[in-house]
């Protein structure tokens, strides 16, 4: 069994329709999941960034860098497994809470800096930010708790310094 | 100011021919009207074949023997999804194409209106790249850029999805149309560092062999390559596709390798300690199971596609680039050494392990092939269709020059034979256009010898006739304890009668002692298209064979006394 390991690839593409079924069609294509995906204009609007998590063995994923790489609408797709970059999420979570666990989950969601965005009779809703790692985390503490709706918005990156992101 | 005004189907047309683009091959529709319009009186050619597959083969057949795109124009709907089969064999073979699909009209699309099909959709996996436009007074620009990423660095298919109005909407001719491709590199520079670690490893090796591929024909790159075998004497073996790219008839070429290669290629890849592979891509008829392939020998790998890079197997070197660049630029760094026991040993291979098959008894489709060769001469274009005879060919056609051999290689797609021998003959009027297909795959595509007919193509269909589809009832024979299903192809027409029927003229060969009384008045024969039937040995298999999952090593050089059993 070869080594499967956590992918995040950050794209530069044209924005044009159908350039997400090309650049998906490469991971389906070797049957790989796609973990998570975020998509987005970039600061021209002639461009979208793509952050796709994805995860399988090193040797396949490398031709696959160079297969979305060889499609005329990826300008640049850069793997950034094993760097250190700037990686944010966003997660909002729908708790069901009654008087008295309320004030124990907004209490947790202080400690992950969370902000509560709404509040009703019986349920809470929180937005996390930050590492993926960190939004396990919280997600883990309210297990306990009936967690009603987990939203997550995907993995964003940035590489740090002066090197480009894609 | 009066601005001058066409439909969009015309600029398009306009752009093509401007481009070099002289022939159109298709059948119209509703939805590929408008440019079938402007082709009326376009100086581009159009072919009406018979159906929307023989044109892909036709396009395919033109690009592989003249070296320049062209143009396949169908409707949609199943007009665009008949050419995928003919989009899948241009792409895994390499073949610069464009192919202009009609599209329900803008509104239509999406809402199942009548003939509408996802072509876009469907193809991706099949392209190397493809637009639909939405703009009328984009099209200029995207057939042009279509053009060059067909054409330019590895080509391929290029596929162009018009809707309705849009191909019949008026457009300026004079709009600017400045080529926007930013994530398109044609083709990567050459690293000078890894060349000269090339030329390093080709220096050092003792018993080195040089794996010709399709890249060396794609790139032009057949007198470089010589060069560089003349100065090192370093033995060739070309695949499939490379055929041509190294001459045949050259003392040190070994043919084929791979599944039905020529025993002393392959002996040679297995006993050498360098294969140079150039502009071929370590297909799985060749290397087999890749971790078992050729252990002992390193590799080079020179390809324009970074993809194919390590792809199937990991090489200690490799050159990315156009191949005849690469190879002009290497050749100042070699240096020839002593390869004259190699060579020694190469020769004697060659000696004792010839191709070979039986001329006495019942008629032999490798006999009929080795005498047209003889006849026709290294000069001769041979196109072939998929299966026995394919490989059989490949064996025995000596072929001379790149872009005189054409087959399917990748896709391996029976009825490729005839449209492509007709694309070929509209390419080269020149030149005498051999088809050599089975009767398996001449059926997938017969209805093209109405487009042979018409258009007077003195094409020679040299069609061998087992009445089976021959390789898969040579593995049932092999590997399948003989349980023959779905390979007796009872009620095959009289071919003879057949051709007739289209106004062709046809021979019949039966007995090994007319081949070259009949090949010949074949070959003599010029009012139009011609068909030699060869009702050849029904129960005859290709050998040497590596089978599927074994090793170069375990090549079967003759046919084993009892038949194998998969267990």
């Amino acid at each position: 069994m070869k080594k499967a390991i956590k992918h995040t690839i950050s794209l530069l593409v044209s924005n044009k329709p159908g350039v997400l079924t090309r650049v998906a069609l490469v991971f389906a294509r070797r049957g790989f999941n796609i973990d998570s995906l975020v998509v987005s204009k970039a600061q021209t609007p002639a461009f979208s960034r793509m952050n796709i998590e994805a995860t399988g063995d090193e040797r396949t994923l490398s031709l696959m860098m160079a297969q979305l790489n060889r499609l005329v609408d990826v300008i640049r797709a850069v793997d950034h497994a094993g760097e250190d970059v700037v990686q944010r999420e966003l997660a909002l979570f729908k708790i069901k809470c009654t008087p008295r666990t309320r004030t124990e989950i907004l209490q947790m969601a202080d400690t992950f800096r969370g902000q509560t965005v709404d509040m009703g009779d019986d349920t809470v809703t929180l937005q996390i930010t930050g590492k993926s790692t960190k939004i396990e985390a919280f997600h883990t503490m309210m297990k306990p708790f009936e967690i009603m709706e987990l939203v997550r918005t995907g993995k964003v990156l940035m590489s740090r310094g002066r090197e480009s992101t894609a | 100011m009066i601005r001058k005004m066409k439909t969009a189907a015309e600029l398009m047309l306009d752009v093509l021919h401007q481009s070099g683009v002289s022939h159109v091959f298709g059948i119209p529709g509703g939805n590929s009207i408008p440019i079938y319009d402007a082709l009326t009186h376009h100086p581009l050619q159009l072919i009406l074949t018979r159906h929307e597959q023989g044109a892909t083969h036709m396009a395919d057949g033109f690009a592989r023997t003249s070296g320049k795109p062209s143009v396949v124009c169908v409707t949609s709907g199943p007009g665009a999804t008949n050419t995928l089969t003919g989009i899948l064999t241009a792409m895994m073979d390499s073949i610069p194409m464009l192919i202009i699909t009609g599209q329900s009209i803008t509104p239509n699309i999406g809402l199942d209106a009548f003939q509408e099909a996802d072509v876009m959709g469907m193809s991706f996996p099949v392209v190397k790249h493809s637009y639909r436009v939405s703009d009328p007074q984009d099209i200029s620009r995207i057939i042009r850029e279509a053009l060059h990423i067909a054409t330019t660095g590895r080509p391929g298919p290029v596929l162009v999805d018009i809707p309705k109005d849009v191909s019949a909407a008026m457009v300026n001719v004079d709009i600017e149309c400045e080529q926007d491709l930013p994530g398109y590199q044609a083709a990567p520079e050459i690293n000078i560092g890894e060349l000269e670690l090339a030329a390093n490893l080709i220096n050092a090796a003792h018993r080195p062999v040089i794996l010709s591929g399709h890249g060396v024909i794609l790139s032009d790159a057949s007198k470089a390559l010589m060069e560089v075998v003349e100065k090192m004497r370093i033995p060739v073996t070309t695949t499939l596709l490379g055929k041509g790219g190294f001459p045949d008839t050259h003392e040190l070429c070994l043919g084929l390798p791979g599944m039905h290669g020529t025993a002393y290629a392959n002996k040679a890849l297995c006993e050498s300690d360098l294969i140079v592979s150039i502009g071929a891509r370590w297909d799985d008829r060749i290397t087999g199971i890749p971790e078992k392939f050729c252990t002992n020998a390193r590799k080079i790998h020179f390809d324009i596609d970074p993809v194919e890079i390590g792809k199937i197997i990991p090489v200690d070197c490799a050159v990315i680039g156009d191949a005849r660049m690469a190879l002009e630029e290497l050749i100042a760094y070699l240096k020839p050494g002593e390869l004259k026991s190699w060579n020694n040993r190469i020769r004697s291979w060659k000696r004792s392990f010839p191709l070979k098959y039986r001329k006495e008894g019942k008629l032999r489709a490798q006999h009929i092939i080795e005498e047209l060769s003889k006849l026709a001469g290294p000069e001769a274009v041979v196109c072939t269709d998929v299966g026995q005879h394919q490989m059989w060919a490949a064996q025995f056609v000596k072929t001379d020059k790149g872009k005189n051999w054409i087959s399917s290689g990748g896709a391996g797609t029976m009825g490729f034979g005839l449209p492509s021998a007709i694309g070929a003959q509209l390419a080269r009027p020149d030149a005498t256009i051999y088809a050599i297909v089975g009767d398996g795959s001449f059926q997938m595509t017969f209805c093209e010898l109405a487009t042979a007919t018409i258009n007077k193509l003195p094409i020679k269909i040299i069609l061998m006739n087992n009445r089976y589809l021959g390789m898969v009832r040579q593995w049932q024979h092999l590997f399948y304890d003989n349980r023959f299903t779905g390979v007796d192809l009872v009620g095959n027409p009289d071919f003879i009668k057949l051709a007739s029927a289209y106004n062709i003229k046809g021979f019949r060969v039966k007995r090994s002692s007319d081949v070259r009384k009949t090949l010949k008045a074949a070959i003599d024969w010029n009012d139009g298209p011609c068909l030699i039937e060869a009702v050849v040995e029904q129960h005859d298999n290709v050998f040497p064979m590596v089978p599927a999952g074994a090793t170069l090593e375990e090549m079967i050089i003759e046919p084993p006394k009892r038949p194998r059993v998969v267990s």
